[in-house]
């Protein structure tokens, strides 16, 4: 007599148990499927496509009527079980008992939906099933916007079949990136350019705050503020064992339903497979590892011996023209190598991480051909060291062909410039007839003459094809992460208008996952420079002063100082200065060449407060510790001076007032002296004035450091309005065009006064559109650092410690 | 392979050493640091840094630059490595050693992250210099 075997759930698990068991022993069992939905078994992995209109709901069914009556299974859809009786040994259904031998769960999972108000509101659906779908395509025929939130795997497949319906999506997603549990920064930025480029909005560190909305859904609050209208929301911000049951039912749940590696649960007539159960404490969502769990409680069932293994997992995105891949651990690490292959022209990237000459990890965008060689690779975990050399390249260089380079494996049809539509062909031709460098391969083809993003592969041409004939031009590489030079990498920000760290790092083929402590803070300052309004400042890149907005000393304590405008101050402020240096045992306190009060050894932990008590007197930051404007060296002028012969504190102030806060390339000195005694010492400065007579004379490019240099005059003019519009285009130049920790008078002395005066001086429309780019940069950056890192909600994030354990009881 | 469904798997122990295993004190929470930063703890035997990588790794050591001291909680987060604000050592998060040639070890704690909560080794808490 057959078993009564009872399944309750029609998901693809056991879908793939009822195959296994239909096959190894027919007739063994007598079984009975429920399932809550009124549907069998289908392929919920191809929700995304019929959601796209890219396939049907009867193209995706795995088994139909005609199958459950050809194996004699009795199927009871749209009848949910309720309870499980495992005394009586039957489920409950609304029809009544059904008694079991063996009673399998496969419950699945539900979508997760985030605790925010108005998350239950209609128009809020999960993408789970072909419910979830109809609902969703009823939404999409009437049109309008769409917000997904969660931009994994799932709500970014939701997001593109909506955008193919033709609704306006948002992807709201808390992370810094795209799927960044399957995919790398660089990954994640040439997938989110993807989704732009369909007309997809993608918002990163973006915070739900709630679903707004009388009657149904009409749009979604985030924490910043921003209100994205919304005719439908989807949840995709992960998923939820479907435990109810069996938690009801008494069996050991933690996350999942706990299962053995037989698929046994804590009951031993009560087994589970899939998304609901937890096995060694990792819970499942793909679907490779519910088909191997199918096929180990087939075998238990059937009283054969299997135990479930944890299989290495893949993911591929299923969206139409995007080509992406991941599997294993892509973490980088110590002993663990890393071999990146970038192509920014064709938006293609693949890295492989390698530990022990094994591979452990990929990620493959935009060229996923060869991710199935590589994944066999990382599962039998093959040696690799004899092919590691062309390993990259894939198999059509294997075996025993002489590594290649990349280009030199490029058809002569293959587009090298895009911006200038030349093909490797053209470039063969120029170097034919005679070009034997980038600068005249450029001049013949046009090849990188754009935004220059394709040197490095014309270079590799030009090497492949010359061979010891051809010098690589010698550029000082930014840091060892890049062969690219500063000039190129500010180049390359401008021209394909470059937003992000990981986007600058994607497209100019960096070397490394994040970058180091060289590259990082120098790519800060190029993309706020850049892009003031767009960019937001990454306090992680910055070094250790900046991002703490002091001093650090040599024993750990950091220096405060005070900003004094031009160098002026009261006996209130004195006063705070004096009490604050009390209060805060401060060891030294010292004047400054720069005529302000230096207060040296001050603890970190006290920091936010020594700032408020200055603050609370009226004083700002000093930007003693930045890469940006420093101090405004004064004499006192007509005020009290009888040699003087303008108001030279009334400028310095009025200048500082103005350029404070500004980030720039390297430290920003200034003075202005009242009279060519030259008291203030301004012929030694970044930007010096003396004034005279008949008005002011102004210089730039001097240095008192390591270098002992006089400032070279830029102009003479009869307005303090003139000196001030001179200095603030010259260092809004200085600002767009030296390099990162490049000094004004290096710089200067590299481009040329002639340069310099041509554009801040001669080109009055030049000077006007400097002046107006550095105004709208100074509107986001012209604010006291230290009000705003001494505000509650940054104290206790960056400033106290983690936790206090001297606190806790001995033992 | 594809799939609709979100993998979600227990991210496993960071770091590995002595100490009383499977005794752990849960200290935050893992968004308690900022991705590539790093937070202090104290313990009666001194500060301990703990980072949080890009990639969502945490790695527990002591903060102190074998060179002249400098708190590596201050420097500049880089792959699973660390450059101290002082002198700018690049320090291994995963073993605590200078990479480049440089003398001395940081001292590594046990650590863990476990649904979204950063756990240290209880040890921590009760040793004392004695």
């Amino acid at each position: 007599m057959s078993r009564k075997l009872v399944i309750i759930g029609a998901g693809m698990a056991s879908g793939r148990l009822l195959e296994h068991l239909v096959d190894a022993a027919p007739g063994a069992f007598d079984i009975t499927l429920f399932g809550a939905e009124p549907r069998g078994n289908y392929n919920r992995i191809m929700l995304s496509p019929v959601l796209a209109g890219d396939k049907s709901y009867d193209e995706i069914v795995t088994h139909d009527a005609a199958w459950y009556r050809a194996h004699g299974i009795t199927t009871r859809f749209g009848e949910p079980v309720v309870k499980i009786d495992r005394r009586a040994r039957r489920v409950i259904t609304a029809a009544g008992p059904t008694g079991y031998d063996a009673l399998v769960i496969a419950t699945g999972s539900a979508a997760f939906f985030i605790p925010v108000p108005g998350n239950d509101l209609p128009g809020v659906v999960g993408f789970r099933d072909m419910d979830d779908v109809e609902t969703m395509l009823q939404a999409a025929r009437r049109g309008g916007e769409a917000v997904v939130i969660g931009g994994g795997l799932l709500g970014l497949e939701a997001a593109a079949a909506l955008r193919a319906q033709g609704m306006e999506v948002t992807v709201v997603h808390l992370m810094g990136h795209l799927m960044e549990r399957q995919l790398d920064e660089a990954a994640g930025y040439l997938l989110r350019k993807e989704l732009e480029s369909r007309g997809i909005t993608v918002l990163c560190d973006a915070h739900t705050r709630a679903i707004l909305g009388h009657d149904r859904a009409e749009a979604v609050a985030l924490e910043d503020g921003r209100v994205i209208g919304a005719d439908l929301v989807v949840m995709a911000a992960g998923i939820r064992p479907e435990t109810r049951l069996a938690v009801d039912a008494g069996l050991h749940v933690e996350r999942g339903i706990v299962v053995d590696d037989a698929m046994h649960t804590s009951d031993p007539h009560i087994f589970a497979l899939g998304e609901c159960v937890e096995h060694d404490s990792v819970v499942y969502g793909l679907v490779a590892p519910l088909y191997d769990m199918a096929a180990v409680l087939a075998k238990t069932l059937t009283g054969h011996e299997a135990r479930f293994r944890p299989p290495a997992i893949s993911t591929r995105l299923k969206v139409t023209g995007v080509e992406l891949f991941s599997a294993g651990d892509f973490a980088t690490g110590e002993g663990r190598e890393d071999i990146v292959f970038r192509d920014p022209a064709r938006g293609i990237y693949k890295r492989l991480v390698l530990r022990d000459d094994r591979i452990i990890g990929i990620v493959m965008y935009g060229d996923t051909a060869d991710a199935s060689w590589f994944f066999d690779k990382l599962t039998c975990g093959e040696d690799i060291a004899p092919i590691r050399d062309t390993l990259i390249f894939g198999p059509a260089f294997q075996p025993g062909q002489e590594p290649a380079s990349a280009t030199a494996a490029l058809p002569g049809t293959a587009e090298i410039c895009g911006c200038n539509g030349v093909a490797k062909g053209s470039i063969l031709a120029a170097i034919r007839a005679g070009a034997t460098s980038l600068a005249e391969v450029k001049a013949r083809t046009g090849a990188s003459a754009s935004c220059g993003g394709c040197a490095g592969l014309v270079e590799q041409i030009l090497a492949d094809t010359l061979g010891a004939d051809f010098e690589a031009p010698q550029v000082q590489p930014v840091c060892a992460c890049t062969d690219l030079g500063h000039d190129d990498i500010r180049r390359l920000i401008r021209a394909q208008k470059l937003k992000s760290i990981p986007a600058v790092m994607q497209e100019a083929g960096w070397k490394t996952s994040c970058g180091c402590h060289l590259c990082r803070p120098a790519l800060n300052y190029y993309l706020l420079c850049e892009w003031p309004l767009e960019y937001r400042d990454d306090a992680q890149s910055r070094l250790v002063n900046e991002r703490n907005h002091a001093n650090i000393q040599r024993d750990g304590t950091f220096s405060v100082m005070p900003r004094m405008w031009g160098g002026m101050t009261t006996p209130a402020q004195l006063r705070a200065i004096a009490d604050a240096a009390e209060k805060y045992d401060v060891p030294a306190v010292k004047v400054t060449g720069g005529q302000r009060i230096d207060l040296l050894g001050v603890k970190r932990d006290d920091l936010p407060a020594i700032w408020a008590d200055l603050n609370a007197a009226g004083m700002v930051s000093g930007h003693a510790y930045s890469k940006g404007l420093r101090t405004v060296k004064t004499c006192v002028g007509t005020d009290f001076c009888r040699f003087g012969t303008q108001d030279s504190t009334g400028l310095g102030i009025r200048l500082e007032k103005i350029l404070w806060g500004s980030w720039t390339p390297h430290k920003v000195k200034l003075a202005v002296s009242g009279c060519p005694r030259n008291c203030a010492e301004a012929t030694c400065k970044d930007v010096g004035i003396v004034c005279v007579d008949s008005g002011y004379e102004v210089g730039v490019a001097g240095a008192a450091g390591m270098d002992l240099k006089k400032t070279e005059p830029l102009a003479r003019v009869a307005t303090e309005d003139e000196a001030v519009d001179l200095t603030v285009a010259f260092i809004q130049l200085y600002r767009e065009n030296a390099r990162y920790l490049e000094r004004p008078y290096r710089w200067v002395e590299r481009i040329g006064m002639d340069w310099v005066r041509a554009r801040v001086v001669e080109d009055e429309a030049e000077r006007a559109a400097l002046i107006e780019r550095f105004e709208l940069s100074q509107s986001v950056y012209r604010k006291d650092p230290w009000a705003e890192q001494a505000r509650p909600e940054y104290g206790p994030r960056k400033w106290q410690p983690l936790a206090d354990l001297t606190l806790e009881a001995a033992e | 392979m594809s799939s609709t469904i979100e993998s979600t798997t227990r991210p496993a122990t960071a770091a590995a050493g002595k100490g009383d295993m499977g005794r752990w004190i849960d200290i935050a929470a893992l968004d308690d640091i900022p991705p590539r930063g790093a937070r202090v703890i104290r313990t009666r035997l001194g500060c301990i840094a703990i980072f949080r990588t890009h990639d969502d790794r945490v790695f527990a050591l002591d903060d102190r630059c074998p060179h002249k001291g400098g708190a590596l909680s201050d420097g500049l987060v880089h792959g699973h490595a660390v450059t101290c604000p002082l002198h700018a050592w690049v320090i291994s998060l995963e073993d605590g050693r200078v990479q480049g040639g440089g003398e001395g070890r940081v001292g590594t704690h046990m650590v863990r992250v476990a649904a979204g909560r950063i756990l240290i080794d209880a040890s921590l808490a009760t040793r004392n210099a004695a």
